[in-house]
Formats: structure tokens, C-alpha cells, sequence
């Protein structure tokens, strides 16, 4: 509770709005005992004073009424109208929607419809009919009020309570022999009040407006009691000549509903838990660059090169350092694995390629992209726009999430072509049925007019994969492709990345936590463990003879046919947090060979022939010892 | 598809029911008898009865419902007594000044709405972004009378750039600009805080898809950022914008009522407003009966909307 009233007070707009309407509620409550003139008193020979004139502060009214005087008291009785309005909603509308859910069946049916049919009136219809019925007053405006808002209370909070009805403490509750209505007192009610208070914030407002509205149209409070509402309707008649009796009491409302709605707000945004992680912030279109220093070119003939690249995310006062400084190669037709448990920063350095880490909060903070010797790091977007698809393309994990639901497979590859070259229409659909052939998709002529969701699993994987060739690009950057599908369809779609690479000269950069799929496509693997390469090299090499143990460690976890019973080693631990990490090597802590230097200063990334590791102690070479 | 409006078309008809039913029970709960409202206080008891006797007061209840409903039903809405006029001439004649100032609010709300809550999603925490948060806040806080109200003040009383109220001129011509330049403040009073709604949900719902993977992929192909936020992202909002929009067309249609007053549009709602002072209860009765059923009308044209635009929904 406490921390809710801070947050509230974080957010300056809704402090604001508390502070407003805390004035004109104690205004409201002391106005008995301001010095004010008679509210009701006519006086024509004085009306339609100006503001600000001798005795009338606010001026008079067309009957020579005090303006001021009346404006605090016709407040005083708006907002008395719409607290109780939300009062009498928010307890019979709960009421309701704690018996409808609590009971369930039948009774929740009965009572369900019945709010569904009050809903489908539009409200102000449903008041109209309400007041013609009791005929016009204040009272009978403010049941109309409540009324109408009844549904929305039930609504929500029968939703609270479904949810509430089937936990464990209530059913104990039943179990030791409480009454229903007991438990819905001491059980269910204390749970929902936070959600009833929250429905009623929000809803105040509208209440105060829509008796407001009522009394504006004459039938609410009547002559010669005043509401905001009726004296903006008294005032109508003298807008043109006298307009300050209609501004008035028109502002007065503007304020308090402003207040209102900023204070509703702000309670509103202080409990959802994702705006205080951030994660309702839009990605921008290009990850935000922010480089202190930029390394030299190193004269590397590489298609493709990260050199010391570093992705952060940064969240509030957190830094995650997901990618710490990674540096790899891939040469036209060539095949790199890169390898790591989930976090290890393995996605996130491939998304840094193009730009396309979310931020915020993803931030880049050194090191560079080259892309045939050019730095594509913090290069301009529309440059970085051309490049992906058309260069470098990317083919995702899980293709239901990633291939737009709404749109036909066909009409997305044909945009994947018309981003980079204008396409006619019968040539783009020709171009897309050949591009889900050469993916080896059966029926192509009818499949491309196909939603995403009326696809298998591989069959999407493939159109993915088709996308990503639309333009003939010189780098795939492969992202667990083949995660999400069963065994028999990631073999495909293995073979088919193999073929596409030999017969086009692709480059492709795979990323997995499969030791088995790398030993199957790729030419050279590098291990990554908390944002950095810890180890690489040839993919046979490595895989006969890891030298970093974390290596050793992740190839003893994959189960191997017809190796009988083997204890598959799992690593005990978890790989540390990255914005936390330790001193010295981050997999120290889980590593049967450290020693005390081991978690101490930098451990450098140690090149030895095609081979390179992150260790202090490191397993023997084996092709070394056999050449001496 | 066909089946599937039809579907929807026979699944309102219980809903439709049920309004009849409320509208009933409403009425039926006046305190004292209508005939007596009808004819004032010094009428003698036998013309009350006589009345009565005529209005079919004095049978049951559910009798009473169910003459109402067949009449309704063969479009005898029965006949004002304060206008003597038959409901349904007099009600579709107002419904048609109603829909023209709803329904152009309701494109108003609809396009600058979306369009705002766009812009300030694609630029969250820019300058547009806070401005039309804030622009925004104070259209759903300002009570649409007021507005009028004021706007009459400025525009019409102050620069005379526009009538000060009314439908038509009341010498001239009754062609579309003589309506256009009387039913543009009225539109837009109606619509400022129906847009507001749609701009902040607009926003919401944006935010929300941005972060999801498929834009990652528009992306990643190298799809322009204008292409990744109105195509992409836009259309996929639009599935949660939608319902919204069907919501804020009943809020139009019933909120008319203010702002019908307000300019002396001569639509259904001012039309209610005074058939409710004047305790013409028939008038009433037809009248909400009529635009309830038009609102739920505009709900199955969202619901067929919907499917249309999202290909998962089974139709």
C-alpha cells in the first residue's frame, strides 16, 4: 500500500489531480460555514452582474442569485449526487456479481444475461427511460445514475470473484462447514473491495458528468435547488448576451472530472506491474546506438563481422549486460553455430546485427557491425532498412507468433520483395508461389493464399524460411528455427537451410542450444555463456575435444541413441544473472576446476590456430600434443 | 458469411426481447395511472377510465406486454398524444436528423481517433505523444454540452462562421452545404469525447501489438517504418479498436441527446427529452425501443466486422 502511494506520487499529473480535487471537496464540505450570500435569494434588480463586481465576485445570475455562492453549493451537490451514484452502483453491482460468481451455474447464467441485456441499452437511453419512469428530481437522477453503472460493477467483479470462488482457502472454508454467506463476508468481499475501489475511482467521473447531463436537460434537481448541471441548463438561455452564468458552473465540471480522470489514471497505472518494468514502452524501428569509443577497422576480409559488439539493457537503474563484448566472423558459404543455454546472449547478438533489439531497453554500447568491411553499427535507418531482407535476412523461432496473423502467407512474402523492389501483382504472386516451391511446399498455387493459422508448424517454418530468401540475401542469421518443431520436420528443415546454403553460396549464422543440430549444419560453432564467447573453433574439433569446461559440461547433456542407461550430467546451478555478473569467469561458480585466479580480472579470449577459448585452465589441445 | 449474419441476426433477437421487456417494466412502474398524466388533474374519473378502458390499462400486465409487442411488431408503435401523430412517422423522422449528426461524429471519432492514438504510439513519449495525451484528457473531461455551448459562443456569436443552431436554414436553399454548415459544430461537439476514448484505446492497443514478434519480422525484412506501423501494427490494434468503435457508436447515438438540445437539432433525442417532460409515454416507449434496437443492430455489424477483419474468428 505503501509503495502504491509512492508510485502515485511519482506520477506528478495524478498528484495533481489529487491535490485539485482534495481542494474542491474540502471546499465543498466548509461551504455551510463560508461567508456567503443566500444560494436561493433572487434579487432582479441586480441580475446578470458581471464577475468580479462589488459584493458578486462571480457575478449574478438571471435572477440576481450570487454566482459564487451558488457555484460552491451546486458543487457541494454534484459531487455529493455522484459519490453516493457510485456508491449505490458499486455495492448493488457487486453484490450481484459476487452471488452471480460465487453460486456459478445457473444462477450465474440467469443473473449474466440479464446485465448483458442492460448493457446492450446505450446507458444515457437506459436513464432517459429510468427518470421518465420515476419523473424528474434529483433522486430519481441519481437511481438513474446508479442504475445504468450497475452492470459495468457487476460485470467486473462477478469476473474477480470467479477467480476467487474456485481458490484453496475457500474451498477449506467450505470444508470446515462455513455458510456461504460467511464465507462470502469474511472470504470472498475482503479480496474484491481493492477491485471495487479501483472500478468506482475510474467511474466517478462519468457518474458526476452524467448527473450533470441529467440535470442539464432538466430532469434532475429542480428549481430552486442547483446542481452544476441545472444551472448550466438555466444559464443556456443567456449564453449569447450574459455567457459568464453558463462559464462557470462549465468549468467547475471541466475541473473536477479533469481531476477526476488524471487521479484514475494514476491509480490505474500505479498497480499494473508492466509499467514499472517497462514492458508497455514501443520498440523503436533501429536499436538505439550509444558508443563511446569505435573500434578500428582490422582490415578482416569476412562477409559478415561482429567485432567486440556489446548489447545492454537498460531498465530503470539495471543494467543487463546481455551481449558483453562479442566478436565473430562468417565468410560467404560458410555455416556458424553459435551455441549457449537460454540468456547466454546468443538472440540478442544476433538481433544486434540489424538493429532489431527492442528499445528501449535494448541499448548498444560498443563494438561494431561490418558488413563487407563497412560498420553498419549506427548507420542511418533508411541504410540499415535496405540492408535487412535485401543483405541479411532473419529467419525466427516459433513461425505462429512471428508471421503476421492477419495477413495471407503470399501477401507477406510479396511485401518481403516489394520492401527492396517494386513488384507488380501478378509478378509478385508468381515470384511468391516459386519461393514456397524452392522451400518445398507441396500445393504451392493454393497454399499461398493460406492464413498463418491454417498452417502446421513446419509448414510455416518454411514459409519463414521462404521470406528470408525473397531477396537472394548474402547472410541468413537463423534464430532456433527448428525449436519449436517436432523432429521429423526440424531434419527437413535442416537439409533444406544445407541445400539453400550450397546451392546459393549463403552464409548462414545458426543459432540453437542443440549440440546435435549444430553437429549437423554447421562448419565452425562458437559457445557463448553469459553475453560472451567462452569458446570456438571448428565444429568436429570442438565437439571431439571441448578445451573450455563449460563446453565439455554442455555436450555431456545431449542423450545419445543407443548409448544404454548413460547419467546424463546435468550442470548444477544456473548461469548468473547478467546484471549482476561476477568478477573473472562467469562460469566459475559452477565449474569443478576453478581455482581461486579464476574469479579474479579479465579473462582474455585466448587464440590458438582455428581454435580460440576464454579459460585459465583449459583441457589440453589434442592435435597440439600430438604434433609435438 | 451469410450464415454467420444470419446467425447473429437470430442470436439479437432474444436481446431484443429483453429491451421490450425493460422498456416495459419501466413504464409500467409510473406511479399514478397515465391516463391521469394524460389528461391532467381535472379530468372526471370517467374519461380516466374511458382512457384507460382505450389504452387497454386495465388488463393484466403481461396482457397489456403482449398487445405492445404484437402492435410493435406489425409496426403499430401506437399514437403520441401530445404530437397526435403515430409514433413510428414521428420517430423515423427524428431518427433520420439523429443518424446524420451521429453518424458523422461517429466517422469523426473513428478516423481522428485511431489517427491520433497511432501517432502518439509510434512516437510514445515525443512531443505528440504528450500533447495529444493531453488534448485528449481534456476532450474526455469536458462535458459535450458545455462544448457546444461554447463553441456556439466562439464560432457562431463571436466569428459567425457558422449558424448558431437548427438543421436548415429557415429562408433558402436546403441543399448539402446549407446542412454541412449547419451540422458541422454539432458533429464535432458530439464526437470530442467519443474521440478521446477511441484515441487512448487506439494508443493502448498500438503499444501492445508493437512488442509483439510479427512486427519484429516486418521489420526485419526491411518493411518501412510507416509500412510497420499502419500496416502491421494498425491492422492487427484494429482487431482490439473494433468493439471499441461499436461501443462509442451507441455513445454517439444516445449522447445526441445533449448536443441535440444544446443546437436545437431536431433529432430523437430532444424529441425524448420532451416526450418525457410532457409524460407522453407511448412516444417513449417507441422511442427507445427504436434506438435500442438500432444499437444492437450496430453490434452485429461490429460482431460481422470483426470477422472480416480477423480470419481465426470461425464464422
Amino acid at each position: 500500500m505503501r509503495g502504491f502511494f509512492a508510485l502515485l506520487a511519482r506520477n506528478r499529473l495524478a498528484l495533481g489531480g489529487l491535490i485539485v480535487m482534495g481542494a474542491v471537496v474540502l471546499l465543498a464540505l466548509i461551504t455551510p460555514i463560508l461567508p456567503l450570500a443566500d444560494p436561493n435569494v433572487t434579487d432582479t434588480a441586480n441580475r446578470f452582474k458581471p464577475p468580479f463586481s462589488e459584493g458578486a465576485l462571480l457575478g449574478t445570475d438571471h435572477l440576481g442569485r450570487d454566482l459564487l455562492s451558488r457555484l460552491l453549493w451546486g458543487t457541494r451537490l454534484s459531487l455529493a449526487v455522484g459519490f453516493a451514484a457510485a456508491i449505490v452502483a458499486a455495492t448493488i453491482g457487486a453484490a450481484i456479481g459476487i452471488i452471480a460468481g460465487y453460486y456459478g451455474g445457473r444462477t450465474d447464467n440467469v443473473i449474466m444475461r440479464g446485465v448483458d441485456m442492460l448493457m446492450a441499452f446505450p446507458y444515457i437511453l437506459l436513464a432517459l427511460a429510468i427518470v421518465a419512469a420515476l419523473g424528474p428530481g434529483l433522486m430519481n437522477a441519481l437511481i438513474a445514475v446508479a442504475a445504468v453503472n450497475v452492470p459495468f460493477f457487476a460485470r467486473n467483479i462477478r469476473g474477480i470473484t470467479v477467480g476467487i470462488a474456485h481458490k484453496e482457502f475457500v474451498d477449506a472454508a467450505k470444508l470446515a462447514g462455513m455458510s456461504d454467506a460467511r464465507i462470502i463476508l469474511t472470504e470472498v468481499l475482503p479480496n474484491v473491495i481493492p477491485v471495487i475501489v479501483i472500478a468506482m475511482s475510474t467511474t466517478v467521473g462519468w457518474m458526476i458528468l452524467e448527473t450533470a447531463g441529467l440535470s442539464f436537460l432538466g430532469l434532475g434537481s429542480q428549481p430552486p435547488q442547483a446542481d452544476l448541471g441545472s444551472m448550466l441548463g438555466e444559464a443556456r438561455s443567456a449564453l449569447i448576451t450574459n455567457p459568464h452564468t453558463s462559464i462557470v458552473p462549465g468549468v467547475m465540471i471541466l475541473i473536477i472530472v479533469m481531476a477526476i480522470n488524471l487521479l484514475g489514471d494514476g491509480v490505474r497505472d500505479a498497480l499494473d506491474p508492466r509499467l514499472k518494468s517497462g514492458a508497455l514502452s514501443r520498440p523503436m524501428a533501429a536499436t538505439l546506438v550509444k558508443r563511446d569509443t569505435v573500434p578500428e577497422a582490422n582490415g578482416s576480409t569476412a562477409l559478415l563481422e561482429l567485432d567486440g559488439l556489446k548489447t545492454e539493457f537498460q531498465v530503470k537503474d539495471r543494467i543487463y549486460k546481455a551481449v558483453g563484448g562479442v566478436s565473430l566472423q562468417v565468410s560467404a558459404g560458410e555455416c556458424l553455430g553459435i551455441i549457449g543455454e537460454s540468456g547466454s546472449g546468443k538472440s540478442v547478438t544476433a538481433l544486434s546485427v540489424m538493429g532489431l533489439v527492442a528499445s528501449p531497453p535494448g541499448v548498444i554500447t560498443g563494438g561494431a557491425v561490418r558488413y563487407e568491411g563497412e560498420d553498419i553499427v549506427g548507420a542511418p535507418y533508411e541504410v540499415l532498412r535496405s540492408m535487412r531482407g535485401r543483405k541479411v535476412a532473419y529467419i525466427f523461432q516459433d513461425p505462429l507468433a512471428t508471421l503476421h496473423p492477419l495477413y495471407r502467407v503470399g501477401d507477406q512474402l510479396i511485401e518481403a520483395i516489394s520492401a527492396h523492389h517494386p513488384i507488380g501483382k501478378a509478378e509478385g504472386r508468381a515470384k511468391a508461389i516459386e519461393l514456397l516451391k524452392s522451400v518445398r511446399i507441396p500445393n504451392a498455387e493454393d497454399r499461398i493464399d493460406n492464413y498463418p493459422h491454417e498452417m502446421s508448424g513446419g509448414m510455416r517454418q518454411r514459409v519463414g524460411i521462404a521470406m528470408a530468401l525473397a531477396n537472394d540475401p548474402d547472410v541468413i542469421i537463423a534464430d532456433e528455427p527448428t525449436t519449436a518443431l517436432d523432429v521429423t520436420v526440424q531434419a527437413q528443415i535442416l537439409s533444406l537451410l544445407n541445400d539453400l546454403r550450397r546451392s546459393r553460396g549463403l552464409a548462414i549464422v545458426f543459432i540453437t542450444h542443440d549440440f546435435g543440430v549444430v553437429a549437423q549444419l554447421c562448419d565452425r560453432v562458437a559457445v557463448m555463456y553469459a553475453g560472451r564467447i567462452v569458446e570456438e573453433g571448428p565444429t568436429e574439433d570442438i565437439l571431439a575435444a571441448p578445451r573450455h569446461p563449460y563446453t565439455a559440461r554442455l555436450i555431456a547433456c545431449v542423450p545419445e541413441l543407443g548409448e544404454g542407461r548413460r547419467q546424463l550430467e546435468a550442470i548444477p546451478g544456473l548461469p548468473p544473472a547478467v546484471d549482476r555478473l561476477p568478477e573473472g569467469c562467469a562460469f566459475a561458480a559452477r565449474c569443478d576446476k576453478a581455482q581461486e585466479a579464476c574469479k579474479m580480472g579479465e579473462i582474455a579470449l585466448t587464440r590458438d590456430g582455428d581454435r580460440a577459448v576464454r579459460c585459465l585452465y583449459p583441457e589440453p589441445a589434442p592435435r597440439q600434443e600430438a604434433a609435438q | 458469411m451469410a450464415g454467420y449474419i444470419l446467425k447473429r441476426l437470430l442470436s439479437a433477437i432474444p436481446v431484443l426481447l429483453g429491451i421490450t421487456i425493460i422498456v416495459f417494466l419501466i413504464m409500467a412502474l409510473i406511479p399514478g395511472d397515465p391516463a391521469t398524466a394524460i389528461l391532467g388533474s381535472y379530468a372526471t374519473p370517467e374519461n380516466v377510465e374511458k382512457l384507460n378502458r382505450d389504452l387497454g390499462l386495465d388488463k393484466p400486465l403481461a396482457q397489456q406486454y403482449f398487445i405492445w409487442l404484437g402492435n410493435m411488431l406489425q409496426g403499430d408503435f401506437g399514437t403520441s398524444f401530445a404530437l397526435n401523430r403515430p409514433v413510428l412517422d414521428e420517430v423515423l423522422e427524428r431518427f433520420n436528423a439523429t443518424l446524420v449528426l451521429a453518424g458523422t461524429a461517429f466517422v469523426l471519432c473513428s478516423v481522428i481517433g485511431i489517427a491520433a492514438g497511432v501517432v502518439s504510439a509510434a512516437n510514445q513519449f515525443g512531443a505528440a505523444d504528450k500533447s495529444i495525451t493531453f488534448v485528449v484528457l481534456l476532450g474526455i473531461s469536458i462535458p459535450s454540452f458545455f462544448l457546444g455551448m461554447m463553441m456556439i459562443l466562439l464560432f457562431a456569436v463571436n466569428l459567425r462562421w457558422f449558424p448558431v443552431s437548427g438543421m436548415w436554414p429557415i429562408f433558402g436553399e436546403r441543399d448539402i452545404w446549407a446542412l454541412l454548415r449547419h451540422l458541422t459544430m454539432p458533429a464535432i461537439a458530439l464526437a470530442v469525447v467519443a474521440t478521446g476514448v477511441v484515441a487512448r484505446l487506439s494508443r493502448s492497443a498500438m503499444l501492445e501489438v508493437l512488442r509483439q514478434d510479427f512486427i519484429r519480422t516486418a521489420r526485419a525484412k526491411g518493411v518501412r517504418e510507416s509500412g510497420v506501423i499502419w500496416r502491421h501494427a494498425l491492422r492487427a490494434a484494429m482487431v482490439s479498436i473494433i468493439p471499441v468503435l461499436g461501443i462509442q457508436a451507441g455513445f454517439v447515438l444516445s449522447g445526441a441527446v445533449y448536443i441535440e438540445i444544446v443546437f436545437q437539432w431536431p433529432g430523437v433525442g430532444r424529441m425524448l427529452v420532451d416526450a418525457i417532460l410532457r409524460r407522453d409515454i407511448l412516444l417513449v416507449q417507441g422511442g427507445v425501443v427504436f434506438v435500442a434496437a438500432c444499437y444492437v443492430t450496430f453490434n452485429i455489424a461490429v460482431d460481422v466486422a470483426q470477422s472480416l477483419l480477423d480470419p481465426r474468428i470461425k464464422t
